[in-house]
Formats: structure tokens, sequence, C-alpha cells
């Protein structure tokens, strides 16, 4: 919220700097988020106190030499008498055109005006450029000073003609006094309703600045006609509209506001209007009642048409399926949640919200017929959010206004209204007050305080802190109770909570207001002394971590995506497949069409950075650890299990002079065997033994170049290289791209405990060589196995692959695999201990597998 | 004979002055001291001298082979030497030129900051709890005292499912109604960090997902000055110790008296730039005693149990300590970023 100095202080006493008082007001919970300051220090355009000053023009007179310009005859004050002290401008301002060949001006209209040497924005740049007034000849006649426009005040964009102020503006005060300004904008918290106004803020400012507040009258003097004989009033859900207050004021004249109301509502980033117009607006930001205004004559024919003499407001909710049309034009329907201000004919506004367009105000109203009610606030946020009707109205009134404040608030702009368009009101406040407040008592222990700040504050302070934002304290301290401990009496302070405060409702309520009126600035820090909890492992949460450094140990970056896609994104690993028909959690309200579900995988967007990353990245490899979303019959809420993802792509190496021809078409390409070769690095950082790996199909992955992980008979997950259809759903380069995603819950599930440390061994081992040719369909994990399996319970200790062969030499359709043995015993082997495990070996391999030894 | 010896060891010497190089050193062992050489056949011969010669001729040879062996061992160590020495002075590599490239992963740093976290917070008691991202507006909301169509739900921006009273989390405030049913009576401090949702424009400084870490201590003497001494003590450990903390007044409907912690602006020391819009001032973590509604929708009694609570963006956080400008970099997920880690 916007609020100038100058308005502040029609409410409090400044006693502080502008900027130590923005200062206070954030760290009492109304944070000013910035200053705009308009001609006084502080502002990009500081006007010279000496001559930047409030003239006033006396005759205009036509230009030797140009139609388009004028002569005019300023009188700036000082020695001023008759003619001497008279300034000649030259201006082109077209509104002081009217006055030329007038002669002599009895109320010649009050200006800014600029003497040689002062500094101004451009009125003829484009932005906001500042420029020197110098002497200079127009069309032949000498001017040295000139009357200013807005725009080259600062103070708005507007050049059109030069800014004529009100006619009590004193001749010769420096403009800077008269009109430079500084705007506080505060950011006002949702539970601060009684803060947006500028009386709420002076009511703070108060407050934290030991001042009292200049509390506003709220008289009404009405000499009109008794104002119940004018219109009725009828209540029907007094829950949704608690009050409900009526004026009237005849015979106004529509016209323009005068300048100073033109100039705060501007300051308040209010557009003026007109008088009637600008009242409302000026009202609800003066004392925080929205305000409503019909034309009354209209309301009058409405009545007359069914034979009343005199219009009826009814308050009610709207019938299922009424409508109105709206100020704003548009026919709106409405249901039994909404309320309707209506009169005998049907609906004329939906409350609290928005008018209608047909008892609306207009150039030719006369008679204005003032609402200030006061609604209940939810009812009005539903109303709102279905009608899509945000408004600053609305937004008061839904955070909570107390409905006390009805009848100021219309009282206030009934005497404005006839200030600035005269009229005569009608006697009398019509206030029909069908669900009256109930006034808020709470009683404060004053050991609570302390409990919950941490230190000792007087009670007498308390109290006097309390009573600067208008509570009554009553400090009871007769109360005979006695701690048993350390005999203090149980002090209490009795406390009636003001009107305007609708956010206080118990002791704690008031514990902040304490704290944030003494200053969090002056509460002594301390430690944590409460006893210390059960401390407590997380290792799911070290698991998770233990991984990723597993990962990014071998070579690989983390990266975290949206947990929102579409089922579309996610189908693209599918190609040609019935896609994905588990269901989704599907977002309600997505913010874009991309992000409209919520996934069932990392993977589909780990390929999407994969691909986007090949652009610039030689080698790209990739993996994420986070949730999947996946739907459950047990309850409304999905299940949310933690999948890792991984992708590699791109050349095996990163680039380097030492590769020899280091050239980018010769490296090596990232295939099926590295990622093979990254998830063994982690299984075995995991020390996760009894790893095997089934060949199978996936729709994914390409054919025969697929594997499952299973790990003690679980399904961990699927990798492989991904298939050319799927690659090309994707910005890659020509180049393969290997990808896999797992199960994170169940290779938690799998992992051991604690791993045993074995010593190292103190004799030497004995490695051998085994080459032996197997049919091609033999999985190498087959042969592993049998290998171990016939070596099992002796010194055989590990079988390394470290050839794989096919060629003619071996004929077709097999392979050659070459192993390399190790023996390891608690003596030193000969060659006789290993050759007899050796035949074993051979055998086995022989028997189950047909291997035939290599020569 | 003698004669004949002492021209074979002039003959040799004067061979191996000119030898070099390893081959041909091993040329001139096998001419000079091989078995088929004068000397070894001379010494071979010995045999067939008389009684008389033999003595005197035997002691000539073995002086002679004894010489030609130390000259060429002397040698031996000469050229080794020589050789050594070209090496050392020819075998300079361009100390300047790259090392061979190691593939290096990268954390992202959303793990970074929040273990940097973790472990502050863990030196202070405070534990990882975390909880599910997809909740019920229920515990998002109402347990923490924002009844349906308050006025305080305009802070946050919620996403709905098409499930009635089924949302994405706005922020990790949830986990503590979680917490404390799992662990009233036990005091508690815990950290829940986790991601939030919110139907926000995404822009420099906000997004739809973001990282949020809660913390919430609950016990019997919790003070509003602990949650001020606490955040001043985490300010001074993220951020190092010349950072002044500040607290304002704030508003949140599940903590009361509620604050707003500023750390004073690392790029400006706080005197006002761009960074901090000129206040000198930068924003980390809103926070506040636990208020008695939430206190007993998580089963504890507020006249006995009181508490603090706060909230802070990792994000934030990241960006204020290493200077990362925009948080759309945490999500784009750019290995010209990642690799800065």
């Amino acid at each position: 919220m916007k609020v100038p100095i100058s308005w502040l202080k029609d409410y409090v006493d400044l006693t502080l700097s502008i900027e130590e008082l923005a200062k206070r007001l954030t760290l009492a919970g109304m944070e000013v988020e910035h200053i705009e300051y308009y001609g006084v220090p502080g502002s990009d355009l500081v006007w010279d106190r000496e001559k930047i000053v409030i003239a006033q023009i006396v005759e205009v007179r036509a230009h030797p030499n140009a139609d388009r310009l004028v002569l005019a005859d300023v009188d700036c004050g000082g020695a001023a008498s008759a003619g001497t002290a008279l300034h000649q401008v030259v201006t082109g301002a077209p509104n002081l055109f009217h006055l030329k060949g007038q002669g002599r001006l009895d109320q010649g209209p009050k200006v800014v005006f600029a003497k040689e040497g002062s500094v101004l924005y451009d009125g003829h740049e484009a932005g906001r450029v500042k420029m020197t007034l110098k002497p200079a000849k127009l069309r032949g006649v000498k001017s040295d000073s000139m009357v200013c426009s807005e725009k080259e005040l600062g103070l708005s964009d507007e050049h059109e003609g030069i800014l004529l102020l009100d006619e009590d503006a004193p001749i010769g005060m420096p403009a800077a006094d008269y009109l430079g300004d500084a705007v506080l904008d505060i950011a006002i918290l949702p539970n601060v309703a009684r803060a947006a106004s500028i009386l709420g803020v002076a009511r703070e400012v108060a407050a934290l600045t030991g001042q009292p507040l200049k509390q506003p009258l709220y008289e009404l003097h009405g000499t009109g006609p008794q104002v119940n004989e004018g219109v009725k009033v009828e209540i029907l859900d007094p829950d949704l509209c608690p009050r409900f207050t009526a004026t009237i004021v005849r015979d106004v004249k529509i016209a323009p506001s005068p300048y100073w109301l033109r100039r705060r509502l501007r300051l308040a980033g209010q557009r003026p209007i007109s008088n009637l117009v600008d009242v409302s607006n000026y009202v609800m930001f003066d004392v925080g009642q929205p305000i409503h205004t019909f034309d009354y004559d209209k309301l009058l024919k409405r009545a007359q048409a069914r034979g009343d003499d005199r219009p009826t407001i009814i308050v009610r909710r709207a019938k299922t399926g009424e409508r109105m049309t709206t100020l704003d034009n548009v026919e709106r329907e409405l249901n039994s949640e909404n309320l309707m201000i209506c009169d005998a004919l049907g609906p004329i506004g939906v409350g609290g919200v928005m008018g209608g367009l047909e008892t609306e105000i207009d150039d030719h109203t006369t008679n204005v017929l003032i609402e200030a009610a006061n609604f209940n606030f939810i009812n009005i946020r539903k109303t709102t959010q279905q009608l899509k009707l945000p408004s600053e109205a609305a937004s008061r009134f839904g955070r909570g206004l107390h409905p006390a404040m009805a009848p100021r608030g219309n009282i206030r702009a009934a005497i404005l209204i006839q200030q600035l368009a005269g009229g005569t009101i009608d006697t009398g406040l019509l206030d029909n007050y069908a669900n009256p407040a109930e006034t808020v008592t709470v009683t404060l222990p004053v050991a609570e305080v302390k409990r919950v700040l941490g230190f000792d504050l007087e009670v007498e302070k308390i109290a006097q802190i309390l009573e600067s934002l208008e509570f009554t304290a009553e400090i009871t301290n007769q109360k005979h109770l006695h701690r048993a401990a350390d005999a203090v009496p149980v002090s209490e302070i009795v406390v009636t909570v003001p009107d305007h405060r609708t956010d206080i409702s118990g002791p704690h309520d008031l514990i902040e207001e304490i704290a944030r009126i003494y200053g969090l600035d002056r509460i002594p820090l301390t430690a944590l002394n409460d006893e210390m909890p059960p401390q407590r492992n997380n290792p799911s949460l070290a698991f998770e971590e233990r991984a990723r450094d597993l990962l990014v140990r071998v070579g690989l970056s983390e990266v975290v995506t949206y947990a929102m896609t579409t089922p579309q994104a996610e189908a693209k690993l599918l190609p040609g497949e019935r896609p994905d028909d588990r269901p989704f959690v599907m977002i309600a309200n997505p913010i874009s069409a991309e992000r409209s579900h919520l996934r069932h995988t990392l993977l589909a967007q780990l390929l999407e950075v994969a691909a986007a990353n090949s652009r610039h990245h030689a080698q790209v490899a990739l993996f994420s650890i986070d949730k999947v979303y996946l739907v459950t019959e047990d309850g409304p809420l999905p299940d949310e299990p933690r999948r890792l993802s991984l992708v590699l792509t791109g050349a095996r190496e990163p680039e380097s002079w030492t590769r020899a021809g280091g050239h980018e078409s010769d490296r090596t390409a990232l295939d099926f065997y590295d990622l093979k070769g990254a998830i063994e690095a982690l299984l075995d950082g995991l020390h996760l033994d009894g790893a095997h790996y089934e060949p199978i199909e996936h729709p994914t992955y390409y054919p025969g170049r697929t594997a499952r992980l299973v790990i003690d008979d679980r399904h961990i997950g699927v990798f492989g290289e991904v298939h050319p259809q799927v690659r090309e759903g994707y910005d890659f380069p020509e180049q393969p791209v290997v990808a896999g995603e797992f199960d994170f819950e169940a290779l938690m599930a799998v992992v051991p405990g604690v791993s045993r440390i074995s010593d190292v061994p103190r004799f030497p081992a004995l490695t051998e060589d085994l080459a032996l040719i197997v049919e091609d369909k033999v999985p190498a994990e087959k042969v592993q196995a049998t290998i171990m399996a016939a070596g099992a319970d002796t010194a055989l200790k590990r079988a390394q692959v470290f050839d794989v062969f096919k060629g003619e030499q071996i004929g077709v359709g097999k392979k050659s695999l070459a192993y390399r043995l190790t023996y390891q015993a608690d003596h030193t082997l000969t060659d006789a201990d290993v050759a007899k495990i050796r035949e074993q070996i051979v055998k086995r391999l022989r028997e189950e597998l047909n291997a035939v030894l290599r020569g | 004979m003698i004669d004949q010896l002492s021209a074979i060891e002039q003959e040799a010497l004067a061979a191996l002055q000119a030898v070099n190089a390893k081959d041909a050193l091993e040329n001139w062992r096998v001419t000079y001291l091989g078995k088929k050489s004068p000397l070894m056949t001379a010494l071979g011969d010995l045999g067939k001298l008389s009684r008389e010669e033999r003595p005197a001729i035997g002691k000539r040879g073995n002086e002679v082979k004894s010489a030609l062996e130390a000259a060429y061992a002397d040698r031996v160590e000469a050229i080794r030497k020589a050789e050594l020495q070209h090496s050392l002075t020819a075998g300079a590599l361009d100390v300047t030129l790259p090392g061979r490239p190691r593939s290096r992963g990268r954390l992202h740093p959303h793990t970074l900051i929040l273990r940097e976290m973790y472990a502050i917070w863990a030196e202070m008691g405070f534990q990882v709890y975390r909880a599910r991202d997809v909740e019920t507006d229920e515990y998002n909301f109402e347990l923490l005292n924002i009844p349906p169509h308050h006025p305080a739900r305009d802070m946050w921006d919620t996403f709905y499912t098409v499930t009635p009273g089924v949302i994405l989390r706005t922020h990790t405030s949830p986990g503590q109604i979680h917490a404390m049913h799992e662990y009233c009576p036990q005091p508690i401090r815990v950290i829940l960090p986790g991601m939030c949702y919110r139907y926000e424009q995404i822009s420099a400084s906000k997004g739809i997902q973001f990282l949020q870490m809660e913390g919430l201590a609950v016990g019997q003497h919790i003070r509003l000055g602990d949650l001020l001494g606490t955040m001043s003590e985490f300010s001074r450990r993220i951020f190092g110790p010349d950072r002044q903390t500040r607290f304002r007044a704030s508003y949140f409907p599940f903590t009361e008296p509620s604050v707003e912690v500023d750390v004073s602006c690392a790029n400006c020391g706080g005197t006002g730039c761009g960074v901090c819009k000129y206040t000198g001032w930068l924003e980390i973590a809103g926070a506040g005693m636990v208020h008695p509604t939430v206190l007993k929708n998580g089963g504890y009694d507020p006249a006995v149990h009181s508490g603090f609570a706060f909230g802070m963006g990792p994000e934030r956080i990241a960006m204020l300590k290493w200077g990362i400008s925009d948080i759309r970099y945490f999500w784009g997920n750019d290995l010209r970023f990642l690799e800065q880690f």
C-alpha cells in the first residue's frame, strides 16, 4: 500500500526522519519496500526552495509573434506591490489560453513557478532528462522562467498543460513545502487489514513513536429530510452482512476533484475520475472502509415503478441462477453462496464486490445514496474467487473489517461529497446493525509473556505498550493465587480489544504485539538450553547421499528435474506401445500444458536434459535420484517412491591433446558397457554382491542391448542402449545413448547393513589364464558362474574375463572367452595344487556348457 | 708372451676409451673379455706353457684381466652416468601442457547446499525428517491454523490435484505436524527439507517448484530469544562471521510471534545496492514461535510446551552464498552451470 507522508501527517505528527520511520515500520511488521520521493531530498530531482515556488497568474496576454504561445504575468509573492514583482513567462500551455485577453484576473490560477537557474525535467524529452532554465528568446520575446507541468516537476508524465493548483495554495511558498512528498510503499500482511489505510498506518506510527493519534471526527450534520424517509434497508442474511449504513446527499454537482485530492489519489496509486467516484476511493484509502455510491434517482424510479414511495434496499443471498450486470458491463450468474444488494425490482450489486450497472452514478447524477456496509470476509473471498473480480474493496473486505467502521466511513464520505460537490445531506444515518460484533476481551497472564519471549518485562510496560495500540489494559495483581515454589503473585492483564483489531483473540496475539512494539532488536539472543531430544539417524537419506557420492565418483553429474510433466512426454519412452495406462496424479490448475501431471519416471526428463547438454558437451553422463508419484488404491495420496535414473552419451574420454589423433571423430562413444560399469561401480561401492543381469526386451531400449538388474530375486531396474526410435524423439546427435532407471527403494532394501572387512592375504596369489570356446548364445554370466561353482571350496578366489573374441578361426556361432583365474590360500600354492583345481573347472565347463579349451 | 699380454692390455684400454654407448661396450667386452678373446685364450693356454714360464705369465695375465675388468666397470658406470645425464637434460616435458583429463561428476547445487545446511543444523541437534510432497489440505493448511478461505491462504498460490482435498504441498510445514504426531510427547529438534510447489509465474527469483527447509524445535522451555539466537548462529555459520542478522515482525498463521530473518547484504556490506534493492538486507527465512493451535494439533499441550519453527529457501541461500543470479539455473541443468560447482 502506498502511504504519502503528507497524508499520514493528517493523523500523526512525525518525530522521525522518513528513513528512520521506514525502518521502524519495517521491523514492526509493515515492511517498507520502497520510498518514492517527490521534489524533496532523496528524489532524483530536488526542487530548489528559492527558485521553485508557488505563484499566481495575474494576466495572460497574447504573444506578439506566435499564436501558439502566450505571455503570462506571474506573481510569486515577496515584495509584490502591484506590478513591480511580476515576472513575465512565455508559455504554450493550452490550459491558459482561455484566459488570454481577459485583462487583469481577479482569481488567476495558482501555479508552480520556476525561476532562472532552476533544474527541472525537460517536458519535451521522452523519459526524465534534467535541464537548467536559462534565459532565452521565444519567438522574439525574452524568457528566463517557466510555469511548470507535472512532468517538469517529476510528479507524473502529464505535459498537456501546466499544473494548476487549488485556490488556497499560498503564494511564494517553496513548492517543496507545498507539493514535495515521500511515499512509503508498504507490504501489508494478511493479518494487518487494520493497516490497509492511511489511518491504520498512522495508528502504528503513533504506537511506535509514542505520539498521540489525531482521531478523525465522525460527525454528521445533515440538514435535509430524514434519511429513513428516503430509503429503507432490510438485511435478510445478517450472517453475511452484519451491518449496512446509508446516507443521502442531494443536489450534488459532478466535477473534477480539487488538486489536493487528485494528487493524494495519484500518490496512492489511484486514477482520479470525478469528485463522486474519487470520494469513494479516497475514503477507502483514508480510513479503510470501502464505499459504494448509487444514483439515488435511479433507485427511486425503480421503486416508483412498483408503486413504492421510496427505495428499499434488501440484502440477501442470491437465488441460484439469478443474473445481473455488474459495473464492468458483464452479465454474471450467481448462486446462493453470493450475497446480493437488491431493491424491490431485483439485484443492484454484488455485496462488497461490485455494484450494478443499472443504478450506477453517471455524469447526470444529482442525488447520491452512499452505502458503507460490513460483510462476512470468507463469503467475500469465495465470491471474489468465483466471479474472478478482485478489487481494492473486495481485498479489504476479504481480510476482515470490523462493523464499527461502516458508519465512520459513510459519514466521512457524506461530508467529503458535500465539501467537493455541494448539496445537502439528509438528516441522520440509516444504520441497520443486524448482527452486532461482540467486544473481545483477553486475559493475559504476565508470566506467559516471559515464557514466550524469554525475558522479564515490567507489567506496567506491557500495559503501556498495549495502550499505545488503543487496547485497554487492566492490571490485576489481587489474585492471591501463589505458586508454591516462588510465592510470586500471579499478575494478569485484562485486555479489551479495540474495534479496529479483528486479529486478536488470545494471549499469543497480544504477546506478538508486545514483542513487535517493544522492538525485536531489543530482545536478548539466547542459545537453546532445553532438553536435547533423542538423536536419530536417517538411513534413507544417508543411503541416498551415499549413492550420489558413488555415482559422482565414477564421473556422473547430478541433475534435478520437475515433478510436473505430461503423460505425452513420458509416452515418448514407449514408441508404438500402448502408453502407460497407470493413472497419474493430475493437476487441477496446471500453470502450463507442459506441467499437468506428476511424473511416473525420471528418465523422460533426464533424456531431455542429456539431449540439451549434448549440444555443447561431447560427453554427457548424468544421474538423478528423486521421487515419482504413483496413484494407489489405498487412499487419496499417491506413493512417492524414489527412482535412480542414469543417462550416458557421447565421447568415452574427454577431449585432450594426450589422446592419439585427438580428433573428436576418432573418439569412441560411450556404450552399454560404460553404463554397466557405472552400475557395477555403484553396487560395488554399496558392497552389494550377487547382482545378476538378465537379457530382456523392453520398448524403451534396443533389442538385444537391454538388461534387467536382479539382486536377491528382486527386480531393481532395466537399462540398455536407448531404442533408436526413442532416441529420435529427443534432440540427440547421431550417437548411441545408454540409459537406465532403477527402483531406489528396492535397491536400498537389498543393501547389506554393515560390511565386514577381511584380512589382507599373507601368502602370494597364483594366477593363470584360461581361454575357452563356447556357443555364442551362452551368456558370459553363466560361464563365470560355472567356473566359480566348479572352484567352490577350493583356492579359486576370482575369475575375471579379460578377452572376448569372435571370428572365423573359432567357427561360426561360437565365441572365445578368456578368463584370468586367481587362486589364493592360507599357504603357498604350488603348480600342482592349482592344476588339480583347473582340471575340475575345465571338466565342469565341458560337461555343462560344452566348452572347449582354446589351444 | 708378457709383451703380448701388455699389448693386449694397451689395445683393449685404448679401444675402451673410444666406447661411448652400451652396445659398443658389450662388443668391447666380448672382444676383450669374452671366452674367445685373446686374453682368455692366452689364459686358457697357460697349461701349454712350461712350468717355469707359467707363474709369471699367469700372474701377468690375471693382472691384465683385473685391469680390463676394472676399466670395464668404470666405463659402464661412466656411460650410465652419461646416459642419465643425457636423459635428464633431453627428457624435459612441457609441464605447462594440461594433464590427462579425468571424468569428474558433480553434485547438484541443491545437494551441496542441503548438505552444508544439514551439517550446521546437526551440530545444534537438529536432524533431518522428510515428508511427502503430495499432501492433504488438512496437513498443508488446516492443522497449521489456516482454515479454508482464511485470508492467509493468499500467501500461497496452490497447485490442486483433481482429487478433492489433495494438493501439492506449498511449504514443508506439513512435515511439522507429521513429526509432532510421530514424536509426541518427546521434545523435538528436526529440519524438514523438501520440494514445494506454488502456482507462480517462473522468474529469476521464483519458480513453480523449489526447495524449502523447515525447522522445528519443541520442548518445555523454548523462548523467542532462543529462536533469534539460533537463527543468528545459523546465518553466521553459513554466510560467515561478519554478517549481521536482523529480525522483522511478520505474520504466518502457524507461528506467533512471527518474524522474518534478514542478513546484511554481502554484496554491499549493508550500505545498499541493486542486489538488496537498496535496503542493505536480504531475507533468508521466516520463523516464529509455534502457534498454540498448531502445538495442540500436533498433540502437545501449549500450556506446558512451546517451540519455534522456521522455513528457509536453500536455493535462495545458495544464490546469496555463491552469487547465483537466477533461480532458473537450478532447474535448467545446463552442465556449463553445474560444472562450476
